[in-house]
């Protein structure tokens, strides 16, 4: 009779003992790993967490971004590799949209259509998002692009395998693969300049100011005042990408 | 770089229509990974026909067991080549499997494919084979008899008990075996579907309709192989054989064949913001691929033939040589279907007006002929194998 008694509890204490630990484990599986679900979280509340803003209203097209971006970032210069590039949309007044962006942009724009059957017509740069919940950094299977402690996606050249994986996961369609190095490449938000608290190449040239870069989490900062005065808004919602890239007067024919 | 590496983008960039990132004129997954799902699928469906002999006793199929079986891991051994090969790095391939990154459908892929190949495969064969092995190891003379030695492991017990445990660890592993094959391609869908991204792949149906087109290919890939052994052993094919095989492929295709068909009317009815770029894809970039060699040559012609095969059981060169069609259509179509996911989702740009073009190269690491010798590789594996492990010279089993 007590020789059961004690089996009997030994018994409860090797089952509890056993689920704690697989709880246990479990769990800290589940959190380091961020298992399937990949959403990027400021660690550090000390540091900057940045945030774009571009306004459709204010940009002239004149391409000096993506010219600067190319110059800054030893980008190939062909035209099949861009960081940032600028593009022209133009609806008619049949409803028809025409959309180029010659080189980037870099060389400026020409209006073929004829003012008569123009309806509206703008410049819409695009660059990474720095999306918060970035597809790309969900993808790539050996971790070699992640977040920046600031929120920056960024590449690791010495790790990617060039898979591609992550060039065909972004909406945006702004990551390439870099033909002489051979790995993903895509805009760091000139993260070299921003550590020596410089802007970013193509905010710095910008003749309009027409872009901004800030800290979304200083709420005194331009950027959320910025936000918090205009109605903005970023490409593709619907797919919950937490871009951090916002549009200022971003019209609905823009993707 | 020199200008003249660049020229094949520039002529892309000519036949480009309607707009599209610049990021995009150059299309990122090329003719390889349409081989790999293609590669992957046969060695799934392939295992899955084997398994219907072993698991649910279809006796008849016994024929084409062992030869289902060796068809798997030919395939198999060549599956990660096509990926291997076509990364720009391919020397850091190994990280995936040592710092793999667990959000990533891609990361997990290589596990999944080991514990096919280690815990499923090689082992369901090792134990089929190992009372014959052992028997080989006695009368074989020289090098053979050290090969067939190293192959038993050591293990030459075929005492009727150890054979008893042989057919039970055997059947054991084909019952984890299939959801394993399952799972294994499933997940190749996977790979696409999870791309939120890319509207052409991103449908929970993908896993779904890549399994059962696996089937469908795995399915005919064995039956074409079986009867070309037949032929080069000079045997007579066993009617009864290519019959049941053929009452199997014609429902997985009649399922595969409903999927597909039900992907598509939900993305038509639908029509979501993508619908009029991936109309104008199916209507014109992919109207030979998608309607012609898959649809018709490797659909619907397939499914009436194996239908008319269903009650017309009169001349048997007739029927043998309709099977014999209709495993090379189905195999057309299937490549077909890997093409049109594959080449297909990247052709439409993602801003979802315009297209670039896809120029198909001959030599080089991503040109046809390195597709077609990881095409080819699987059949001078499998060529090996059969000769090393030939099914018909297997001891027969004690029932």
């Amino acid at each position: 009779m007590e020789n059961e008694k004690v089996k009997s509890s030994r018994r409860k204490f090797l089952k509890s003992a056993a689920t704690l630990a697989g709880a246990t484990i479990g769990y800290t599986w589940l959190k380091s790993s961020q298992f399937l679900l990949y959403g990027a979280e400021p660690e550090d509340k000390t540091l900057p967490w940045y945030g774009i803003v571009i306004d459709i209203e204010k940009c002239i097209g004149c391409g000096s971004c993506a010219k600067a971006c190319k110059l800054e970032n030893d980008v190939p210069k062909e035209p099949f590799f861009f960081r940032n590039w600028v593009e022209q949309y133009t609806v008619k007044n049949d409803g028809s949209v025409i959309i180029v962006s010659p080189n980037g942009g870099m060389d400026g724009f020409e209006q073929t259509v004829p003012d008569a059957e123009t309806f509206k017509s703008f410049f819409v740069p695009k660059m990474c998002n720095h999306c918060a919940k970035s597809p790309c950094i969900q993808v790539c299977p050996v971790g070699a692009t992640y977040d920046s402690p600031e929120g920056v996606v960024l590449v690791d050249e010495k790790y990617c395998i060039g898979c591609r994986y992550c060039v065909q996961a972004c909406p945006y369609g702004c990551r390439f693969i870099h033909p002489v190095k051979k790995v993903a490449n895509k805009c760091t938000l000139c993260y070299h300049r921003l550590k020596k608290n410089l802007a970013p190449a193509c905010m710095e040239v910008c003749p309009t100011g027409a872009r901004m870069y800030g800290n979304l989490r200083d709420k005194h900062s331009e950027l959320v005042k910025f936000l918090k005065e205009h109605t903005t808004q970023v490409l593709r919602p619907h797919l919950n990408t937490g871009s951090k890239l916002y549009y200022n007067a971003l019209s609905s024919e823009v993707r | 770089m020199e200008p003249h590496h660049y020229q094949h983008l520039y002529d892309i960039l000519t036949h480009a229509q309607g707009y599209i990132f610049p990021n995009e004129i150059d299309l990122q997954w090329g003719i390889l990974i349409v081989v790999y799902p293609f590669i992957t699928g046969l060695v799934a469906g392939a295992f899955i026909l084997a398994s219907l002999e072993r698991v649910f006793k279809v006796k008849v199929l016994k024929p084409t067991y062992q030869i289902a079986l060796l068809t798997a891991l030919s395939f198999l051994l060549v599956a990660t080549m096509p990926l291997i090969s076509h990364l720009s790095q391919p020397q850091r391939a190994y990280e995936i499997l040592i710092t793999p990154h667990s959000t990533s459908a891609m990361a997990i892929f290589g596990f999944v494919y080991l514990w096919y190949l280690m815990v499923v495969l090689l082992l369901e064969i090792w134990f089929d084979y190992r009372p014959s092995m052992v028997v080989w190891s006695n009368e074989k003379k020289g090098v053979m008899r050290l090969v067939y030695r190293i192959l038993t492991l050591g293990v030459n017990d075929v005492s009727p008990r150890a054979l008893k445990w042989d057919r039970k660890l055997g059947y054991i592993i084909t019952v984890v075996g299939i959801p394993s094959a399952f799972i294994l391609h499933g997940y190749v869908g996977f790979i696409f579907g999870s791309i939120k991204a890319n509207p052409w792949w991103s449908t929970p149906l993908m896993p779904i309709i890549f399994l059962f087109s696996a089937m469908v290919s795995g399915i005919a890939l064995v039956m074409l192989v079986y009867m070309i052994i037949s032929y080069f052993r000079k045997t007579v094919i066993d009617l009864n054989v290519l019959d049941t095989i053929g009452k199997y492929l014609f429902f997985v295709l009649i399922l595969d064949f409903t999927l597909e068909g039900l992907d598509q009317i939900q993305r038509i009815y639908e029509a979501e913001e993508s619908f009029e770029i991936i109309k104008l894809l199916v209507s014109g970039k992919l109207y030979l691929t998608l309607f012609v060699a898959q649809g018709l040559v490797g659909t619907l012609i397939p499914l009436i033939t194996l239908a008319f095969l269903q009650f017309y059981k009169h001349k048997i060169k007739v029927r043998k040589s309709m099977y014999l069609i209709v495993s090379i259509l189905v195999l057309i179509g299937v490549y077909s279907m890997r093409w049109n996911v594959v080449i297909g989702g990247q052709l439409f740009s993602k801003s979802f007006s315009g297209f670039t073009s896809f120029k198909l190269g001959l030599i080089g690491l991503d040109g046809s002929l390195m597709a077609a010798f990881w095409l080819i590789l699987p059949i001078g594996i499998l060529t090996f194998l059969l000769w090393l492990l030939p099914p018909w010279k297997m001891v027969p089993e004690e029932e």
